[in-house]
């Protein structure tokens, strides 16, 4: 199986696509490719706990790695522990590895 | 910075400056790149062009009480001339090439010094001669 | 190295009339002219470029008549033509009320649960 880094830009309450875009990466991992998703800008807003969108818990269920680009929660004001369960904070320095180790990435 | 084998990454970039949180991230991607040492080759689509137009001026803020100096407001072919500046304190490359006819169009011929112009011939061997191909789409 | 590539075209009608063409539809023409290995999945509103009756001619600003509209359908169908899989994610077309027979022939109907399968295929996946 292969490995991917599906980056997700957007949010839900702007595009009704995230829906797509998560159920793409729970396709992935169920199929057995190890999956991780990078939120950013404003792919980090539903990270916040509490947020009313996306089902994040569903995708860390089905072994989807999800990180959150650290820039864009502090420039949104969405401190460390004010990050849903199973989101952990990661450096923009994720992409370029990720991209050096050879995974599919695409962004959304 | 960790230690990672040296590779060469393509970046497809299409939004035009100050138009989209999508280039600030995009920057962000080809600095983080650069520093760790790969070389970088970025093909610049569509709106992406500007980026590198000469002729980009700073400006004051008014609003804020700033001058053009004081403001230090950024024009993103400065970002791209440091880049390629990092690129070269590391060891690397950062070569930016211009859709031509993107450039045409709008106008945008006088880019900085070291830019280059290309087609998608150009991208595609671009991305055949890199180990990993990151399109990042307008909308 | 790029070997096998997947074009996934979303966004629709963006600046069409101004470049007179779809500007990622163009440039996979531009490729595979260039001898690249590409494929390309119509998802989102771009499945309705699919739609055979599509018509942006006519436009006029002040006496600046467009001669050459955009015509993405054939351009599409063109594609097929060069030997690209098309392939266009079937509930979007049924999301947007498009029938079978509104399409171009030699499309690649594929479900969203197929997706992965599809992704699997190729080596990177470009999306624009």
């Amino acid at each position: 199986m292969a490995s991917y880094l599906l980056i997700e830009s957007r949010d839900p309450w702007e595009s009704r696509d995230c829906e797509a875009w998560q159920e793409l990466a729970l396709g992935l991992a169920r199929q057995g490719n190890t999956v991780t998703l990078l939120l950013v800008q404003n792919g980090v807003l539903p990270a916040r706990r509490g947020a009313r969108g996306g089902d994040l818990a569903a995708l860390t269920g089905a072994g989807v790695e999800i990180l959150a680009d650290d820039f864009s929660l502090r420039e949104r004001g969405i401190g460390a522990d004010r990050l849903a369960d199973g989101v952990k904070p990661a450096a923009i320095d994720v992409v370029i590895d990720m991209m050096a180790e050879g995974r599919k990435v695409i962004w959304h | 910075m960790a230690t990672q084998e040296k590779k060469t990454l393509t970046f497809v970039l299409m939004d035009a400056p100050y138009e989209n949180a999508r280039t600030t991230t995009a920057f962000r991607l080809l600095d983080a790149a650069v520093r760790r040492g790969h070389d970088v080759k970025v093909f610049a689509y569509e709106g992406a062009v500007a980026h590198s137009f000469a002729r980009q001026a700073p400006h004051g803020n008014a609003v804020h009480g700033r001058n053009a100096k004081e403001e230090d407001h950024p024009n993103p072919k400065d970002w791209i001339a440091a880049l390629m500046q990092a690129a070269e304190a590391a060891g690397a490359t950062l070569e930016w090439m211009n859709c031509g006819l993107c450039v045409d169009e709008r106008g945008v011929g006088e880019a900085i010094p070291g830019v280059s112009r290309g087609s998608p011939a150009d991208l595609w061997k671009m991305s055949e001669a890199s180990d990993n191909t990151l399109v990042i789409p307008t909308r | 190295m790029a070997r096998r590539v997947l074009q996934i075209i979303e966004t629709a009608y963006r600046a069409t009339i101004e470049e007179q063409d779809d500007t990622c539809i163009w440039i996979t023409h531009a490729m595979k002219g260039a001898g690249a290995d590409l494929a390309v999945l119509l998802r989102g509103n771009a499945v309705n470029y699919a739609c055979a009756a599509q018509d942006a001619s006519g436009l006029r600003f002040g006496e600046k008549r467009q001669t050459q509209p955009p015509q993405l359908a054939r351009d599409v169908a063109s594609l097929i033509e060069k030997g690209v899989e098309v392939h266009v994610v079937e509930e979007d077309l049924a999301e947007r009320g498009l029938d079978k027979g509104e399409l171009i022939d030699g499309l690649r109907p594929v479900r969203r649960s197929e997706l992965p399968a599809l992704l699997g295929g190729f080596d990177q996946i470009w999306h624009w």
